[in-house]
């Protein structure tokens, strides 16, 4: 899960980052009174989850609280990459002389985490990586060892940071190294890490990406996922522990497991480029064991989409057998009524595929067709769905 | 032959006790694979019947390995437990360990590779993997045991289903071992070690390499068959579909930015001279034409 800045402003202030005065907004008189409790210039900044937001003019300099309202309403609803802006942040503004980048992620091809350090902050850091790698220091972080006084010093170092600020530095990133690892976190980055003119180091702005699978031992991290983005669609399969996500195609996708599934939805794309360029409508992933109830589950989901035309049902049997699949969507079907409007191609294989078919065809419901291959099932549920 | 699992696999199932790791315990038995125990802490001393087979519980996988001799363990332990599981086991210098558990926080997965690194003694396979099998040999962990027999192709994969799905495809050739090494961010064992192991197994003359969006571990890969394998690699890549900052199903399978891309990693395979299938059946059609069967 990534965070809103606000977000990770409130998780480094926990840990002892310093940052700046701030208080989120979701109108302009909010905003105004968070301006009046601030004091002095503020900074209001859109809160969306991507790049660029400044140069869409998602951030303003507000020199007084009426000011502030003035820019809230202007940032306010603006649309930001697809993006709608709901909520703004006012921050106290502060006299910067230098700019840094700062972060401590998981490195996936190392299987190992790493710290990127570089004194030119501020801007694009992929930018930077790219056109000018060398001013961009990279820090491997051992799992056994972590970040200690002492790698901190020799990563500060590393980075180049400028003497007068290498100890403040160096605080900040014991204290970085803290979220990440308190937090779960596989992003913790800070651009911009500023140098004020009064010589303060402080995170300006931040970026933090939390690990779901940790939820079970991160109680709070809860109360900070945005309900207010998450589809209908996909929150609905959530509350069914389905993992679910709605895409823009025609054609409805069930199948078990995350790969065969992703699969499916290729093939789909596949076999749908000469039907007009007929695509996936979603993502779903019943997992090993498909009931019934899981079956309708899954199904009252997808017929639930407005933009869904067929369905493709995508089954190796492997620990689960398609005689139970084949039941299930016989009784999803039942239990699903006149709801079920649309045509449903199955394609089941694997364990017990001869029973299961014959289910089906003993059922010989009007909306299931069954279909010999993945690909043929594809081909025809791409038919369908172009019809 | 086969890699990393075979008729001399003795075989422990740490968390057998639980419903899982009963449930599977019960399969894998049925499949013919050496299992002689479990480990469940606090739970040592307790003999589980598992359809006629007496299992002994221990309550730590040192005292598991030096009563049965057992060389491999697979641990379907929860989430929450899993990365103790996994040291207990790292500790016990096990050599090798399979780990099915779907949901381990990457930090504990990091943090046990990094520890089976300092040790040198232990190959860790997943987590959130299927486990492998060398059929008519050993069966660890999940994948179902009577798809296909023995044959000539190495299998290495990070979907469960889509490794299901191959072996189904070319059941009539069969395999030397099918490695699922799993499908989250941080994994034990690697496309790369499994090409490795294959291309050093004179059972095994051909290759299938599935893989999916997210990381470099395919790009990684394509770059070591160019230099390493000389055996006739197939590929097949899922993942087109998905659109980037989107996690699909599996905790790594997702596109950041313009990296891990379904495209970039079949353009990898494709530039050292792997054929890479649009779809499952058509990789396996390729595989067939290179061996002429």
């Amino acid at each position: 899960m990534d965070l809103f800045e606000y977000q990770a402003r409130d998780l480094f202030e926990k840990h002892g980052v310093p940052v700046l005065a701030a208080a989120i907004a979701t109108t302009p008189d909010e905003a105004q009174a968070a301006a009046t409790a601030i004091g002095g210039r503020v900074v209001v900044k859109a809160q969306v989850k991507t790049g660029g937001r400044g140069k869409a003019g998602g951030v303003k300099l507000a020199e007084n609280p009426a000011d502030a309202r003035a820019c809230a309403n202007s940032i306010l609803g603006m649309d930001i990459k697809g993006h709608t802006v709901g909520t703004v942040m006012i921050a106290a503004a502060a006299p910067i002389e230098a700019e840094y980048y700062l972060a401590i992620l998981l490195d996936r091809s190392n299987r190992s985490f790493l710290v990127m350090a570089s004194v030119s902050g501020g801007m694009d850091i992929e930018e930077v990586a790219h056109t000018a790698p060398e001013k961009l220091a990279k820090i491997a972080v051992s799992a056994v060892d972590g970040i200690s006084p002492a790698k901190a010093k020799e990563i500060v170092e590393a980075a180049k940071f400028p003497i007068d600020v290498a100890d403040q530095v160096a605080d900040v990133l014991l204290k970085l190294w803290d979220v990440f690892q308190s937090e779960d976190a596989t992003l913790v980055e800070v651009n911009p890490l500023v140098k004020t003119k009064d010589g303060r180091v402080i995170a300006l702005d931040g970026k933090i990406t939390l690990d779901d699978n940790a939820e079970f031992r991160q109680p709070d991290h809860g109360a900070l996922v945005d309900h207010a983005a998450t589809n209908v669609l996909e929150a609905a399969a959530k509350e069914k522990n389905l993992n679910y996500v709605k895409l823009d195609g025609e054609v409805g996708i069930i199948g078990n497991g995350a790969g065969l599934v992703m699969s499916t939805l290729d093939v789909v794309a596949y076999a749908g480029a000469k039907y007009g360029g007929v695509r996936p409508a979603n993502f779903l992933d019943i997992g090993g064991g498909a009931s019934a109830q899981i079956m309708a589950d899954g199904l009252s989901i997808i017929l639930g989409d407005p933009d869904v035309k067929s369905v493709f049902v995508n089954v190796f049997g492997g620990i689960t057998s398609c005689d139970a699949v084949a039941t299930g969507i016989v009784q999803a079907l039942e239990l699903l009524g006149p709801k079920a409007t649309k045509p449903i191609v199955v394609r089941l294989d694997g364990n017990n595929v001869a029973e299961g078919r014959a289910i089906l065809a003993k059922a010989a419901h009007p909306l299931i067709e069954s279909a010999e291959t993945m690909d043929g099932a594809a081909d025809r549920a791409a038919e369908l769905a172009a019809k | 032959m086969a890699i990393f699992l075979d008729e001399t696999s003795v075989v422990i199932v740490q968390g057998m006790t639980g419903s899982e790791g009963t449930k599977h315990t019960r399969r894998m038995l049925a499949a013919g694979t050496k299992i002689v125990g479990g480990v469940t802490p606090g739970k040592g001393g307790q003999i589980v019947e598992i359809d006629a087979h007496l299992l002994p519980v221990f309550n730590t996988v040192a005292e598991a390995m030096s009563a049965t001799g057992a060389n491999t363990s697979v641990v379907f332990v929860p989430p929450k437990f899993a990365k103790a599981a996994v040291i207990d086991a790292i500790d016990a210098a096990m050599p090798l360990i399979v780990v099915i558990t779907e949901g381990i926080p990457v930090h504990d997965a990091v943090s046990f590779y990094a520890y089976s690194l300092t040790k040198g003694t232990t190959r860790i396979i997943g987590p959130n993997c299927p486990g492998l099998i060398s059929p008519g040999k050993s069966n660890v962990g999940i994948i179902p045991a009577d798809i296909t027999g023995s044959g000539p192709i190495g299998l290495v994969s990070k979907s469960g289903t889509l490794t299901y799905q191959m072996m189904y495809e070319l059941r009539d050739i069969g395999f030397s071992t099918a490695v699922g090494i799993g499908g989250d961010p941080v994994i034990g064992t690697t496309h790369i070690d499994c090409l490795r192991a294959f291309q050093d197994d004179p059972d095994t003359t051909a290759i299938v390499i599935i893989g999916e969006i997210g990381g470099d571990a395919e790009e990684r890969a394509a770059t070591f068959i160019a230099e390493y394998v000389t055996k006739p690699v197939v590929g097949y890549v899922a993942g087109f579909s998905a659109p980037e900052g989107k996690t699909m199903g599996h905790a790594g399978a997702i596109v950041s930015g313009s990296s891990g891309t379904a495209q970039g990693k079949k353009d990898a395979l494709e530039a050292v001279g792997v054929k890479v299938g649009q779809t499952p059946s058509e990789t396996a059609q390729l595989l067939r034409d290179i061996l002429g069967r």
